[in-house]
């Protein structure tokens, strides 16, 4: 179950850092879902991994149980990032209609006064 | 118990709600609720610096739960401070959206501020690291509405990328929280500081992993050399009074940074007490450099002003980086400085930038009132860049005298010194092109009169000159920046005992560590 679970949080990163790095907005959406999915198993990993037990600790004698406490971060986790998705998409939308693109680094001919923050990636789109 | 200490959260976090859904169809019920609720909030954190002030370390448990288990709450003098900046920064910058009329170019704007504020407090309060990043999550959304606040597409584009930006950082945040998780099995600032020095240093790897993983998504915040180049973008798109608040953004990263590495990750952990400074320091010159160019290459005014935010940001994390009291003294009094010097110059940008209609640094007929923007921007600059007598100057002296050491001078004094050299040239070029060559371009006139400005471009209805109360909040900003300078002493002497309480690690931990029988 280990090699599962990491190579499962290791191909999800590694998918989600590749689509990253198409810099347009729908691949950079689903790689940050992606990235959000992997995180999410790996916190909920950081508390080991335990099989059929709960998450609280029984009063009769049996000391064997999963952490709760990754589970309660990994359920803010989870809003959290809906919400940032949500507002993502919306701006990445937003940013679509007003400017006719879906480049999410700021080309240099969309004007002259754009600063070349982030121009290395022009060849990879 | 002490209920204050939970104000500057739960305050703005009522509030913003009330304005969303209650005043949002009247901008000056809005306004006030807003501007007095700030103003409530500069009230409270005066109050707790002066509870704060004392020395002790206070502890709020939310829920009464004994801290391990519970979400504690924790005030000391270094968060009362960055509570107190970031309301006495918050007010300024939002009487200048206020008069200036940004708050009404879009919608929501005082909602988002008091949810922005929320997040910044929360971010100084807190006593964990898991809800450390709640409150970032809080304040980055409150930002990514206010950013792209007035809409149009260059601002679009940028808080595109400022969005993304900032998720995968998020993204890297929890998989350091995971990461410090698994192997010292505890969130919370003061048991991992006690759980940290009990780690020996051959097992610290995975530890160290998080801690570098940590340092990289604080330095996202602080604008940090790698992952610094979200900043200039980001700030010289947004609407001026929010670059002006995000100035206290970067802040929060260096507050974070020096929190956990002094009272978690300082002297006194074995495993991971070497690594924020070998990496910091390097990284923090290499940004002095970065914002020192930029400011030089800029060709337009809100990345000038952006970039010397980054080249501040480098200096602030120098003295940081060294983790010594005195230079963090310095670097407390270089942030309350620099974080009001940003500020300040964004304003006044903002004022002459609307009334050029362009911020491109190229000669362009003289605004009415150039003289005063002329002298509003050349005080902004000179504190900025570190000039005396303003207290930039004072801040990088602190530095300065800070960084004595054998290893550190040769770098620091040369980045700093060359800096602030390069930032005056840049801010010498800027101020030239855009208030004294101005006056050269005005045409046939002979004298830049009043209304000279006006009659050049008459297919466009220059806005009115700028009131006395639009000018008040930068006049505020820079009166700041001069009170500073000038009580450089006692607040020099306040800030030592801050930095003294930091380095106090078992005073931190037996405050909030200790059993909830009190009251």
């Amino acid at each position: 179950m280990e090699l599962i679970v990491a190579s499962s949080i290791g191909v999800l990163t590694a998918g989600g850092v590749y689509l990253l790095l198409r810099l347009r907005t729908f691949p950079v959406i689903l790689g940050l879902a992606l990235l959000s999915y992997a995180v999410n198993v790996f916190l909920f990993a950081s508390g080991r991994l335990a099989i059929d037990q709960s998450p609280i600790l029984s009063r009769y004698g049996d000391a064997s149980y999963t952490d709760p406490l990754p589970q309660a971060l990994v359920l803010t986790a989870i809003v959290i990032s809906f919400g940032m998705t949500a507002v993502l998409v919306m701006i990445g939308l937003g940013a679509y209609l007003e400017s006719d693109s879906d480049r999410i680094d700021i080309a240099p001919e969309t004007g002259p006064e754009t600063e070349d923050t982030d121009s290395k990636n022009e060849g990879a789109a | 118990m002490m209920h204050w200490i939970i104000l500057p959260v739960v305050l703005p976090a009522l509030l913003a709600p009330l304005i969303a859904f209650a005043l949002r169809h009247d901008i000056t019920l809005a306004r006030t609720a807003s501007v007095a609720g700030t103003s409530i909030l500069l009230a409270i954190a005066l109050g707790l610096t002066i509870l704060a002030a004392d020395g002790t370390t206070h502890v709020y448990r939310l829920g009464d739960w004994p801290a391990p288990f519970g979400i504690v709450l924790v005030l000391d003098r270094l968060s009362a401070l960055m509570v107190l900046l970031t309301s006495a920064l918050a007010l300024v910058v939002l009487i200048h959206a206020v008069t200036t009329g940004w708050d009404a170019r879009g919608r929501h704007f005082h909602a988002l501020f008091q949810f922005q504020l929320m997040g910044i407090c929360g971010a100084f309060l807190t006593g964990d690291i898991f809800n450390l990043f709640v409150f970032f999550e809080v304040l980055l959304i409150a930002s990514y509405g206010l950013m792209i606040h007035a809409g149009g597409k260059d601002r679009m584009r940028a808080g595109l990328q400022y969005v993304v930006m900032n998720l995968a950082g998020s993204t890297l945040f929890l998989f350091a929280l995971g990461t410090l998780y698994a192997s010292t099995g505890t969130l919370n600032i003061a048991d991992l500081a006690v759980r940290m020095p009990e780690i020996p240093i051959e097992e610290a790897a995975l530890v160290r992993v998080a801690v570098i993983l940590l340092m990289i998504v604080f330095a996202v915040k602080a604008a940090l050399f790698p992952v610094q180049f979200w900043l200039p973008a980001t700030y010289a798109n947004a609407p001026a009074p929010v670059a002006a608040l995000f100035a206290i953004m970067t802040k929060v990263g260096a507050y974070a940074i020096l929190r956990v590495h002094t009272t978690v990750f300082g002297p006194g952990s074995p495993g991971t007490e070497d690594l924020a400074g070998t990496w910091l320091f390097p990284a923090a010159i290499v940004t002095i450099a970065l914002g020192a160019f930029g400011v030089l290459g800029a060709r337009r005014l809100m990345p000038l002003i952006a970039f010397s935010v980054v080249g501040s940001m480098g200096t602030l994390l120098v003295a940081v980086a060294v983790f010594s009291q005195t230079a963090t003294t310095a670097a407390l009094y270089y942030m309350v400085h620099s974080t009001f010097a940003a500020a300040c110059l964004f304003l006044v940008a903002d004022l002459v930038v609307t009334r050029r209609r362009t911020d491109t640094l190229q000669p362009e007929p003289a605004t009415i009132q150039n003289g005063l923007f002329a002298a509003l921007f050349f005080a902004a600059a000179i504190a900025m860049a570190g000039m005396p007598p303003l207290s930039g100057f004072l801040g990088k002296l602190l530095v300065l005298d800070a960084l004595r050491e054998p290893g550190l001078i040769g770098w620091a004094w040369s980045a700093i010194l060359v800096g602030s050299l390069l930032t005056i040239v840049g801010f010498a070029r800027a101020g030239s092109i855009l208030f004294w060559k101005s006056t050269a371009t005005t045409g046939p006139s002979p004298e830049p009169a009043l209304d000279d400005g006006a009659e050049k471009d008459p297919a466009l209805d220059l806005p009115p000159p700028a009131t006395a109360r639009q000018v008040a909040p930068a006049m505020l900003a820079l009166a700041g920046l001069a009170a500073l300078a000038v009580f450089a002493g006692p607040i020099t002497s306040y800030l030592e005992e801050t930095s003294a309480q930091l380095f106090d690690r078992q005073g931190y931990v037996d405050a909030v560590l200790s059993p909830v029988e009190e009251r």
